[in-house]
């Protein structure tokens, strides 16, 4: 099949398709992860993300996406010079992945057949400037977790192995799926998403009708429904690109900081970094609606997917999370 | 055709799937014999190149790269074609066995227009079955493990050529409030129930698809996928506050009634519908049958290497396949005539690595009136706390309560919490202790858990007061000795024990059941949770 589902066709699950948006608004806010039952849509709304995403402009051949052709790696052997539109790059990365997939390697190719030392990029490389999305990020195993978090953190990939000392960049929105029953995620790793939402299948008979319908008549109409649909993914593409610019003119008052600084403290959530994202995500939330100043309304619509994660978990605390986050808005927020 | 016997259930699928390749596939559960023969015979419905998968394929081999033997022959850089390519019918033998990263590969391949996809499921316990992430992707299930070898026929009869049908909004409405009477949630069920009926319309010859081809499509996507029995009232009562009543009064004017198709679908159901239903949820994402390796090729304790072709999760030793190569340079040379250094295909050495398997704390808890009631909300806490800190001891927990006559899995293995406190909401407690009976169920956990690759320990939390013997009877005597005996088999099978005795005095016949075990002895009478998973993490060792 040519084309993905489109982005804006997905029926109702607002919340996940919100936090995909203040990602490609603001791509520092972090990924986003996704945690929910089976066939609700996560796959669809991922692979539907990337013909949502605005093109980069990228040295042509590049391996990393790199912007300039002075940030070209010099293992690339790259002669041209010529940047050119392309898509945002979004990566699958599949569970059963090795760590030479994930952060490249000898080339065997060219060692064998050319006897060049030379470097083969892999997923990390291809990712660079986009999005790495995992699925059942819940299971995967420990030591491409840990190779991951490193990556994450320093926005680099090193390559130290079988005589090859490569480093390149590698900044990457993590979009993360999975089903939390078959298991829980390192905290660690948890902390690196900077959204997270859960979906569930919708429960009223209408909604699953349209979600069947629509699924129909992108299967057997395809060139109609994309028609229709692609007109409404471009029109949210724009918003993305007018909320990016809209974005530095932003005004944040003193006011909303304290909200949000008072709202972590109640929540007892480790670190800063849940004040960082959750006042990334509402700035980019606003500039996504066009408004002019941050509110305690911005705040409020961003604080349980920029939060619900972060919370220490209490193993005696029979409700979930999401109920407690909503509960301290009410009471720090009114 | 009728829709009895499995057999046609199954022909059917086949000729849907025929029809229209985006149903996803079949799985198709049933031992090797004449019946499965039969049915691969008649897969030449889907066309005749049929793709050969099996789960030991490697990424190279699944989506393509160099060839490295014919690369190494010629010279030059030789490519080959993985098999994920192009919309043909893939078969996979041996789906149970299917390790989770290739069912990721195979199904992004499903999602993206590939297949349909024939997996043939050779499952035996009901622990074994088709990854989730894959079964999810295909609309049909088929158990021919029942099927005599005389009801096999097939059919030729030609297929026609698919084209587009119409459906009316009332009978997509019933698709999918049937789909949610039978609890699932999935979306992709009703979907796929959809395009099931168009393509028996098709079948059928039909412009319009009729209630015939609804109720088909149902029973065949549906009845494998239910989770609960269905019950043939309006579903929730959420969705009746809406004012769209148009809808509504259509889906009672239909001819079929949802009771009659419901009906359908239960006859379909499987007996031991709710026990599956369980095995499914029990199965945390590891556990699929393909046992983990102790020796494994990515991480751990490096061992020697050894002799291996490059696939694509192993790691070359490249010194020792240089070591390996050296000495035939010479006359490698001569042969070619070719300069330069020379390596054959025998000459790869891959690393190797040992790695310590998860370890599987397996809690037998007495929770008998004589162990009083809140040493089992100790327990409880203390496996919630252990859970919490899993993650940096890598350990599984598990549960298991004896009371009254019997002992009862609680908790099967698992990391999670989710699950956990969702389990341990409720525990009853109260009636006698039959020891015995509990440690025969830790064993028989710890014995499957071993087959899986962990590394079980049993945790047994008694005052030993053990007064029910196996077979149920109220004998004190007899209950130490069955209890005696347990102990013995645990320890002749390896597996590792800890005793915590939370009686107020300790226990003669405890300490002896401890020795038996050769297991480390805890007295412990007033142990709150905290205690208890530092007392058990200490006695372990990390």
């Amino acid at each position: 099949m040519t084309n993905p589902f489109p982005f804006s066709a997905i029926v109702g699950q607002e919340e996940m398709k919100q936090a995909m948006i203040l990602t490609a608004i603001d791509p520092s806010i972090g990924g986003v992860l996704v945690f929910g039952d089976r066939g609700t849509g996560k796959s669809t709304a991922v692979r539907a993300l990337a013909a949502l995403l605005p093109p980069i402009r990228a040295v042509k051949g590049c391996p990393v996406n790199s912007e300039k052709p002075a940030l070209v790696p010099e293992w690339a052997g790259l002669g041209s010079k010529r940047t050119a539109e392309r898509p945002t790059p979004v990566v699958d990365l599949p569970l059963g992945a090795t760590e030479d997939r994930v952060t490249g390697a000898l080339d065997i190719e060219k060692a064998l057949a050319h006897g060049e030392k030379a470097f083969e990029p892999g997923l990390l490389a291809r990712a660079n400037r986009g999005y790495l999305y995992i699925d059942e990020v819940n299971l995967l195993e420990d030591h491409i977790v840990d190779l991951l978090l490193d990556v994450a953190q320093s926005g680099e990939n090193v390559v130290e192995r079988e005589g090859l000392s490569i480093r390149h960049p590698a900044r990457f929105v993590l979009v993360g799926s999975g089903n939390p029953e078959e298991g829980e995620l390192r905290p660690q790793l948890l902390d690196r998403f900077g959204l997270s939402v859960e979906v569930a299948s919708p429960k009223d008979v209408d909604t699953r009708i349209e979600v069947i319908k629509r699924r129909d008549a992108y299967e057997n109409d395809n060139a109609a429904f994309m028609l229709r649909w692609q007109a409404e993914d471009a029109a949210i593409r724009d918003r993305i690109l007018k909320a990016r610019k809209a974005l530095k003119r932003l005004k944040t008052p003193e006011q909303t900081l304290r909200d949000v600084a008072e709202l972590c403290l109640a929540l007892g959530s480790d670190g800063l970094r849940g004040e960082l994202t959750l006042l990334k995500a509402a700035r980019a939330h606003a500039a996504f609606r066009n408004d002019t100043a941050l509110t305690r309304g911005h705040v409020r619509a961003a604080a349980p997917m920029a939060l619900r994660h972060r919370l220490r978990r209490d193993p005696l605390d029979e409700a979930g999370s999401g109920t407690r986050v909503t509960r301290v808005i009410e009471d720090v927020l009114g | 055709m009728s829709l009895d016997s499995p057999w046609d259930r199954a022909l059917l699928a086949l000729r849907l799937l025929a029809i229209d390749p985006g149903l996803g596939g079949i799985t198709i559960r049933a031992r090797a014999g004449p019946v499965r023969d039969g049915l691969a015979a008649s897969l030449d419905v889907l066309g005749s190149a049929l793709t050969k998968l099996h789960p030991a394929m490697t990424d190279d081999v699944l989506l393509g790269g160099m060839d490295l033997s014919a690369t190494l022959a010629a010279g030059h850089v030789v490519h080959k074609q993985g098999l994920l390519q192009g919309k043909q019918p893939l078969v996979l033998t041996m789906a149970e066995r299917t390790p989770a990263g290739f069912a990721a590969r195979v199904s992004a391949h499903l999602d993206t227009g590939g297949g349909p996809l024939i997996a043939f499921d050779e499952g035996a316990d009901t622990d074994e079955i088709v990854p989730t992430a894959l079964a999810e992707r295909m609309a049909f299930h088929i158990d021919l493990n029942d099927v005599r070898h005389g009801e096999v026929n097939l059919s030729n009869t030609p297929l026609p050529t698919a084209y587009l049908t119409t459906h009316t909004p009332a009978q997509l409405a019933q698709i999918v409030t049937v789909a949610a009477q039978c609890g699932i949630s999935s979306l992709r069920a009703p979907s796929f129930a959809l395009r099931a009926a168009q393509a028996h319309a098709v079948l059928n010859g039909r412009k319009a698809v009729s209630d015939e081809d609804i109720a088909t499509a149902c029973t065949l996507v549906f009845a494998h996928r239910a989770t609960q029995m269905p019950e043939a009232e309006p579903p929730t009562p959420e969705s009746e506050s809406e004012p769209n009543s148009g809808e509504k009064t259509q889906i009672t004017d239909l001819d079929l009634p949802n009771e009659l198709l419901l009906d359908a679908i239960r006859a379909m159901l499987p007996d031991d519908l709710l026990d599956r239903v369980a095995a499914a949820k029990n199965r945390s994402g590891k556990g699929n049958g393909t046992g983990a390796t102790r020796k494994g090729n990515r991480r751990g304790r490096p061992l020697p290497s050894r002799a291996g072709r490059k696939g694509d999760d192993a790691r070359i030793d490249l010194v020792a396949t240089l070591r390996t190569a050296a000495p035939w340079q010479t006359i490698r040379r001569r042969e070619s005539g070719r300069d330069g250094l020379q390596i054959r295909a025998s000459d790869f050495r891959t690393k190797r690595f040992e790695e310590r398997s998860d370890r599987l704390l397996i809690f037998a808890v007495d929770a008998s009136g004589s162990a009083a009631l809140a040493r089992l909300a100790e327990a409880k806490g203390a496996v919630e706390l252990l859970l919490a800190q899993a993650y940096a001891r890598r350990d599984h927990v598990a549960l298991v309560s004896f009371r009254g006559t019997e002992a009862e899995v609680l908790l099967p293995p698992t990391r999670s919490l989710v699950q956990t406190k969702r389990r341990l909401a409720s525990l009853p407690g109260g009636g006698g202790t039959p020891l015995a009976a509990g440690l025969q169920t830790a064993l028989e956990q710890a014995l499957h858990a071993g087959r899986r690759g962990l590394t079980p320990t049993i945790c047994i939390l008694t005052d030993g007061r053990a007064n029910i013997a196996r077979d149920g009877t109220a004998n004190r005597a007899q209950a130490a000795a069955d209890a005696q005996q347990m102990a013995q088999t645990i320890h002749a099978q390896g597996v590792e024990a800890l005793v915590i005795d939370t009686g107020n005095r300790s226990a003669e016949a405890l300490k002896a059941l401890s020795q038996t075990l050769n297991a480390p002895y805890l007295p412990l009478p007033r142990a709150d949770a905290n205690r208890l998973s530092a007392a058990v993490t200490d006695a372990l060792g990390d």
